[in-house]
């Protein structure tokens, strides 16, 4: 297939790591502990497990798992709205797959389509839009989640919903942004990340200059990926080179895919649609001014908090788990208390023990404590 | 022969259920007609099954009830399942399939000439596998209170004297073989649901498993554990093998054979065809020095050409399976809570 084997190939992920080691061998050893790189998207933190590349690169290294998990983030107040929507008689409610496990106060999407709620697994927000052409007596509800990656198509489909006269469909927007979350994060004075990978699809929407605060104000470089394991790896290279140099600036290794402006048709339609809303909750964040989106009044028609009167309710994230923690980088996700006792990918308590791309079901699925420690590191060298 | 009743209406009603004439009906016009073949042509409520035990031989039992959305998919439907899913079930057990019995829960409403459909591909998939389906059972229920068909099948298999494996024979050192390409039934099912909108070659794996289940014995006597692939995967039969035997697996990522389709949908979906079920393949654990044999022979066979060893039995982390990336990176195979849900981007 050749459309990822040639970024998966072993030779020139021997020939990086190569690279990354020399690198690393031609600066100074940080005597308190290894650099730190933060994946910022739950992709990358994906294809870091699923590849092994957390157990290939130089232990000089260490990846922190970043906030770019929109599934990760979400907080079970929103939950809560979902559900609450999803059980009324007249509601189709529709949802991409990954968010039906996530855990509310009260239940998950799981639990309330096995309780009787009439709630739908789509690919796209144009197959609810056909369900709502489909059920005219019926309310069809799409819930958009994502970062600017799946923006431009919820957009594009309220923009087609008001065109058509399609009245029985809206939409709960939980859309947030990457850019005001990067803020947050280093402007807490402990942060311990000394460099970024930078989101790839987002950026692919948003373009790179966004980006350049990181740089200029705190001095630290991103590099913009993609997610094969090679991708990273050259990334990686790119962000340690700089760090080696002193430099710091934004850079792009994927520029097959990431226009340095971005997608400005894409940009046009997310902007007539959606604006900044004030303050957003994020699972394990708390509320960070302006990172989400909100539909604009001209279609409000279609904005699913109005249509349903929801008065956001504010649910705080479970005590025993330490989300905030690990997404800030601050703890790995085997330090948390609750990991793998009383959150499992069974019986997942915080959002990043959900999704495949939190940082905690990564580690839970792939590096189990039994051959992260030992024995393990024999067989890597056989 | 008697005369045989047509059946009345273009779908299925409460009253085929009945227990009356327009169950006779429907039983003569759709199963005794499809299963003329295969099956014995009586209508009594159980059937007789010859079976020599003088010389050693064993039965092997199971019975598996099958539901699937939709139920006609590339490749195959719940007919076809609902045979090779037993077929195979004792295939694995080791045995020799010699009967079945099939049981209908059918939804009012369902249309007479589907249910036609779905008799006479069980009867073709119970010829291909060389079993007779001898007795069966219908029942309809009111709309809504069931899918559309729900069919359970029991069957019957002979385990010939002498064979006998198990985890307690698996040693460090040996190899997994699996027979054939991974992942088609998943991925087909999961396009045929029609969401996905996406034009595709996938075609299921569903087929019967005993032809090359008795060639693998044959050239294979140092066979040690056999199973089929089916919800789960690969991943989770590997998860159950490395916990029976207490020791570790470790497969090799680039000797996993999965056909372009398969791993296209699974690149688009983020989904894993280790996880993706399967109905027409099985994995099995022999000893070093027959693997290249085994392979060979099942290659050479329908249903087979996909077959490779993927990866070994090995002493380390007993209980656990281990993949190993084409650049020497390493992860843990979990078994899968719950279903794999497309990821969001």
């Amino acid at each position: 297939m050749k459309f990822s084997s040639e970024f998966r190939d072993p030779a020139k992920a021997e020939a990086l790591l190569k690279a990354i080691e020399r690198t690393l061998d031609g600066m100074p050893r940080r005597p308190d502990r290894p650099i730190h790189v933060m994946e910022v998207c739950g992709g990358h933190t994906h294809s870091v497990f699923r590849y092994g590349l957390h157990r290939l690169i130089d232990p000089r290294i260490e990846f922190v798992h970043g906030p770019g998990c929109p599934v990760c983030v979400l907080p079970m107040g929103r939950v809560d709205d979902c559900v609450k929507i999803a059980e009324r008689p007249e509601v189709i409610f529709t949802t991409f797959g990954d968010a039906m496990r996530v855990p509310g106060s009260r239940k998950s999407l799981t639990q309330a389509k096995a309780d009787g709620a009439d709630i739908r697994m789509v690919y796209s927000p144009l197959d609810a839009l056909d369900l709502a052409r489909a059920n005219p007596s019926r309310e069809v509800v799409f819930f958009g989640l994502g970062f600017e990656t799946t923006m431009p198509s919820t957009a594009l489909t309220i923009l087609e919903a008001e065109r058509a006269g399609i009245k029985n469909f809206s939409m709960l927007c939980q859309h947030i942004t990457i850019i005001p979350t990067l803020r947050a994060l280093l402007a807490e004075e402990d942060n311990q990340i000394d460099g970024f990978i930078g989101p790839g699809h987002v950026s692919m929407v948003i373009g790179i200059r966004g980006y350049d605060f990181i740089a200029e104000l705190y001095g630290k470089p991103l590099v913009v990926a993609g997610f094969e394991p090679l991708d990273i790896l050259q990334a990686l290279l790119m962000v340690l080179r700089q760090l080696k140099d002193g430099d710091a600036h934004i850079d792009n290794q994927y520029a097959r895919v990431v226009p340095e402006a971005g997608n400005t048709v894409a940009l046009d339609a997310m902007a007539k649609v959606f604006e900044p809303r004030p303050v957003t909750d994020w699972r394990g964040l708390g509320n960070i001014a302006q990172s989400g989106a909100q539909i604009r009044t001209a279609y409000e028609a279609f904005d699913a908090e109005k249509k349903f009167a929801l008065l956001a309710a504010d649910v705080p994230d479970p005590q025993v788990v330490k989300c905030g923690e690990v997404v800030k980088g601050r703890m790995k996700p085997t330090q948390c208390p609750a990991f793998g006792k009383e959150c499992t990918p069974q019986n997942p308590i915080g959002a990043l023990m959900v999704s495949s791309e939190g940082a905690c079901a990564a580690y839970a699925q792939y590096a189990a404590p039994r051959l992260r420690t030992g024995r393990a590191v024999e067989v890597a060298d056989a | 022969m008697p005369k045989r009743l047509p059946v009345r209406g273009e779908t299925v009603t409460l009253a085929h259920g009945s227990g009356g004439r327009a169950m006779r009906a429907l039983i003569d016009s759709v199963f005794l007609d499809a299963f003329a073949d295969t099956a014995v042509d009586e209508k009594d409520d159980a059937a007789l099954v010859d079976f020599d035990s003088s010389g050693g031989d064993r039965l092997v039992f199971t019975t598996d009830a099958f539901v699937i959305d939709p139920i006609v998919f590339p490749g195959g439907d719940l007919g076809k399942l609902a045979v090779c899913g037993t077929v195979n079930d004792l295939a694995v057990a080791g045995a020799r399939p010699a009967a079945l019995s099939a049981a209908f829960i059918i939804e009012a409403g369902f249309p007479v000439a589907d249910l036609t459909r779905l008799a006479k591909s069980m009867a073709q998939a119970a010829t291909a596998a060389d079993v007779k389906i001898v007795t069966g059972d219908t029942k309809v229920v009111d709309r809504g209170a069931a899918d559309k068909v729900f069919i359970t099948t029991s069957g019957i298999g002979v385990l010939p004297k002498g064979r006998d494996f198990g985890a307690h024979k698996v040693a460090s050192g040996d190899k997994i073989i699996v027979s054939d390409a991974i992942g088609a039934h998943g991925a087909a099912v999961m396009a045929a649901r029609g969401d996905l909108k996406l034009q595709t070659e996938l075609c299921s794996d569903c087929k019967p498993l005993s032809g090359l289940v008795e060639a693998l014995i044959a050239v294979a006597p140092s066979l040690r554990l056999l199973r089929d692939a089916t919800r789960g995967g690969v991943a989770t039969v590997l998860c159950e093998f490395a916990l029976a035997a207490k020791l570790g697996i470790r497969i090799h990522e680039d000797s996993l054979v999965v056909s372009d389709p398969v791993r296209g949908i699974a690149e688009i979906l983020g989904l894993d065809p280790l996880y993706l079920a399967n109905e027409g393949v099985f994995v099995a654990v022999v000893a070093s020095a027959d693997a290249a044999l085994c392979c060979q022979t099942l290659r050479a066979l329908p249903g087979g050409a996909g077959a490779a060893v993927i990866g070994e039995v090995v002493d380390d982390y007993p209980g656990e399976v281990v993949l190993v990336s084409p650049f020497g990176g390493e992860r843990l195979v979990d078994m899968l809570d719950g279903e794999q849900l497309p990821r969001i981007c």
